[in-house]
């Protein structure tokens, strides 16, 4: 057990191509991180540093208080999972678990009595004796998850581990792999693409892109306070909304209604000094269907009418999907790009036409007709479209709560809404570690906590 | 392109094709055999099947030490190149496939260009190399070319082979503790060993079916192998073709090398490397 410090960590590749850029995290002993980001983002290679299967161009690695940039790694004490599980095909499950302590010398009595261990916690003791060709894909993992427990190493590595598995075996596996870290208490830095693993799995969650650290947090706290626009639209599902937004005369207007600025954030607004032009962007369980919404609360946002396009029950939720003009302000900016290429949507304006909202389930709003819905002004997030950052950020973090108030006269600053859902104080983690001042496009978002 | 179903017509026509080929590849060993269970006087005997069935020639060449002496030679001779060319091929296939080191391509290029050099060309300055270092006429002066000339076919080879295994396989012998050494010996050559045999095959054939060196490196018995002794097979009188003996000694080393291949054929075709990662 240990922890792993990354410090200012940077891999060039010899064609000159920056794979991960300054990289700075500290991983307490015994803490589950995920390391999440779309294809292509240098998460693994980040993983296959702190393993020491890919050298380190700049920075230092420190595990358990050492540095091991030079180190092999049959000298860094870590245990890697492998996304094709990479199980010797020659050897059997007994043989495949033990090949680690057979390699240090351990005697033979003490090899077996841990693989017997580890393969009671797996559930493979029946299979101790068949060879990898044999086992289906989820006995395959646990293989794989028990080559690596049965050295009691300094920290678990997991790259992708997940992604070969169906879906229902996937779910199942995650609460295993959850309760396996627990119980062991290791270090585990933990890769994956998908962020509804990185939100359930992770004691802390370190969103890449472009081999830039963007944030790391708590699942909670990247959810509701997202630094960037990239950080935003990756985390959730289904994603926020964007819309495009302009300020005229003290108010945010957007496709869905004019909102009520707080001064602080028209002044955070205007010293970045990129315009008028924002992107707002509103999560989908911030709109409700207006007949679900008190009196008392209507006032905290706004409501508008839409024809509904599509309305998926999904029993305890329903979601409905409509679309806004893209005349009144479409959205660009290169991270939204890249998000809807990662999400398999070529054309990344998309992003900001079709909204979708989730509403109460009692609803009787239907398919194809106009419906009357409200978005909570409180919970929306203002972006800069040039640098990417969250500006609401820094004004929610110091009220804690309404930065927005809806342009409708009747609004009265109400103090019942004080703790309203999306205004959670933006800096509570300490050990949330300070997201990269960047060198690159995003620009620096570190400051915004 | 044919469709999926064959027709009674093509199945036909490829029938034919198949016995055609065949035919071709087996009538003159088939003629060989023949010929090896011939009495002296019945060789030219046009007739396929032999009218009076012997094994006198066999007994002829299996009784003197002119043929069993250099049989022994080859089987030596042939084992101790094919082991050493093997194991040092799959080290350098190993650096071809998986590492990146300046002159790489210049390695392979050589290689290749060992592979197709006219070895008729050669002969006369190993002749007299081998002469100098002592080692006319020993069994080092043919293990040593045929090593060198097996070994770039088995390079080729065998980095195929390696270029299959999944490369994580190794990662994770790394991160479990291996040297590089160790991750070779232990997880990447069993994983190989297909391809080994296979290559294995190839380089002893190449060494058991040699007639060049084995002729012009060698001058008696003690060295010779069995394809060059044939060559000084005598018949009955100064004026008798031993065409018998001849034909014997050419089954006798056909069957080791049938034998070899019925034997590792399961193993050549079998890949190893199935469930190392989701198939």
């Amino acid at each position: 057990m240990a922890e792993i410090i990354l410090d200012h960590v940077t891999k060039r590749y010899p064609d000159g191509a920056l794979a991960v850029q300054d990289f700075t995290m500290d991983i307490a002993d015994g803490e589950f991180v995920i390391l999440v980001g779309p294809s292509g983002c240098g998460k693994s290679t980040t993983l296959n540093m702190i393993a020491g299967l890919e050298d380190i161009s700049e920075g230092e690695l420190r595990i358990g208080g050492q540095v091991v940039n030079n180190k092999s790694p049959k000298d860094r004490d870590i245990a890697m999972v492998f996304q094709s599980y990479a199980l010797y095909p020659h050897m059997t499950v007994r043989q495949n678990m033990g090949f680690a302590l057979k390699l240090a010398k351990t005697p033979q009595n003490v090899i077996d009595e841990k693989v017997e261990e580890a393969a009671r916690i797996l559930d493979l003791t029946q299979h101790l004796d068949r060879r990898p060709a044999n086992l289906s894909g989820g006995q395959r993992q646990r293989v794989a998850m028990g080559r690596a427990i049965v050295r009691d190493p300094a920290a678990f590595l997991m790259d992708e581990p997940l992604s070969n598995l169906d879906a229902k075996l996937r779910v199942q596996t995650r609460t295993e792999i959850s309760r396996l870290q627990r119980r062991l208490g290791t270090t585990t830095v933990y890769v994956t693409h998908d962020q509804t693993e990185a939100l359930t799995l992770g004691d802390r969650v370190a969103v890449m892109r472009s081999g830039i650290l963007q944030q790391v947090a708590s699942p909670k706290e990247l959810y509701d306070t997202p630094v960037n626009l990239f950080v935003a639209g990756f985390i959730g599902s289904p994603a926020m909304n964007f819309v495009g937004g302009s300020i005229e005369d003290g108010k945010l207007r957007t496709s869905l209604g004019d909102f009520t600025m707080s001064d602080q954030l028209r002044r955070e607004v205007e010293s970045e000094g990129t315009g008028r032009e924002v992107i707002v962007g509103v999560r989908p369980e911030n709109f409700e269907d207006v007949a679900f919404v008190s009196p008392s609360h209507r006032a905290d946002g706004i409501t508008f009418h839409a024809t509904i396009d599509v309305l998926e029950s999904l029993g305890s939720d329903v979601f409905v999907y409509f679309t806004r003009g893209r005349d009144q302000g479409g959205v660009a900016s290169a991270e939204l790009e890249e998000l809807a290429q990662d999400a398999g949507r070529g054309d990344a304006g998309g992003s900001g036409d079709t909204i979708a909202a989730r509403i109460d389930a009692e609803t009787q709003i239907r398919e194809g007709h106009d419906a009357e819905l409200w978005v909570d002004g409180r919970s929306i997030h203002v972006f800069d479209p040039a640098s990417g950052r969250n500006l609401s950020l820094a004004v929610r973090g110091n009220d804690g709560a309404a930065v927005i108030r809806p342009a409708s006269p009747s609004a009265s600053p109400s103090a019942d809404t004080a703790a309203g859902a999306g205004g959670q104080p933006a800096a509570t983690d300490t050990g949330s570690g300070e997201p990269v001042s960047g060198a690159g496009s995003t620009g620096s978002t570190g400051e915004a906590t | 392109m044919a469709a999926v179903t064959t027709t009674p017509r093509q199945k036909v026509g490829w029938g034919t094709a198949n016995v055609v080929v065949i035919a071709l590849a087996l009538i003159p060993v088939l003629w060989m055999a023949s010929l090896s269970f011939k009495t002296p006087a019945a060789i030219l005997d046009p007739s396929f099947i032999p009218a009076q069935w012997t094994l006198g020639n066999y007994d002829q060449i299996l009784s003197t030490s002119q043929f069993i002496h250099p049989l022994i030679n080859s089987i030596g001779i042939g084992l101790i190149a094919t082991v050493v060319a093997v194991v040092l091929a799959s080290m350098a296939a190993y650096a071809v496939a998986r590492l990146r080191f300046p002159g790489k391509g210049v390695l392979i290029g050589m290689a290749l260009l060992i592979a197709i050099f006219p070895q008729i060309a050669l002969v006369t300055p190993l002749f007299n190399i081998e002469r100098a270092l002592g080692l006319f006429n020993t069994w080092p002066g043919l293990i040593i070319p045929y090593i060198a000339f097996g070994l770039p076919l088995a390079i080729y080879v065998l980095s195929a082979f390696f270029r299959e295994i999944p490369w994580e396989l190794e990662k994770a012998a790394y991160v479990d503790g291996a040297t590089p050494f160790q991750a070779f010996v232990r997880v990447i050559a069993p994983l190989a060993a297909p391809g080994m045999v296979t290559t294995a095959i190839l380089v002893f054939l190449a060494c058991w079916n040699d007639f060049l060196f084995a002729i012009s490196f060698t001058s008696t018995i003690s060295s010779r192998t069995a394809p060059a002794a044939m060559e000084y097979f005598s018949g009955s009188s100064q004026f008798t073709v031993p065409t018998g003996p001849i034909s014997a000694a050419a089954c006798v080393i056909t069957i080791p090398i049938i034998v070899f291949v019925l034997f590792f054929q399961r193993r050549i075709v079998a890949g190893l490397t199935s469930g190392a990662v989701k198939g």
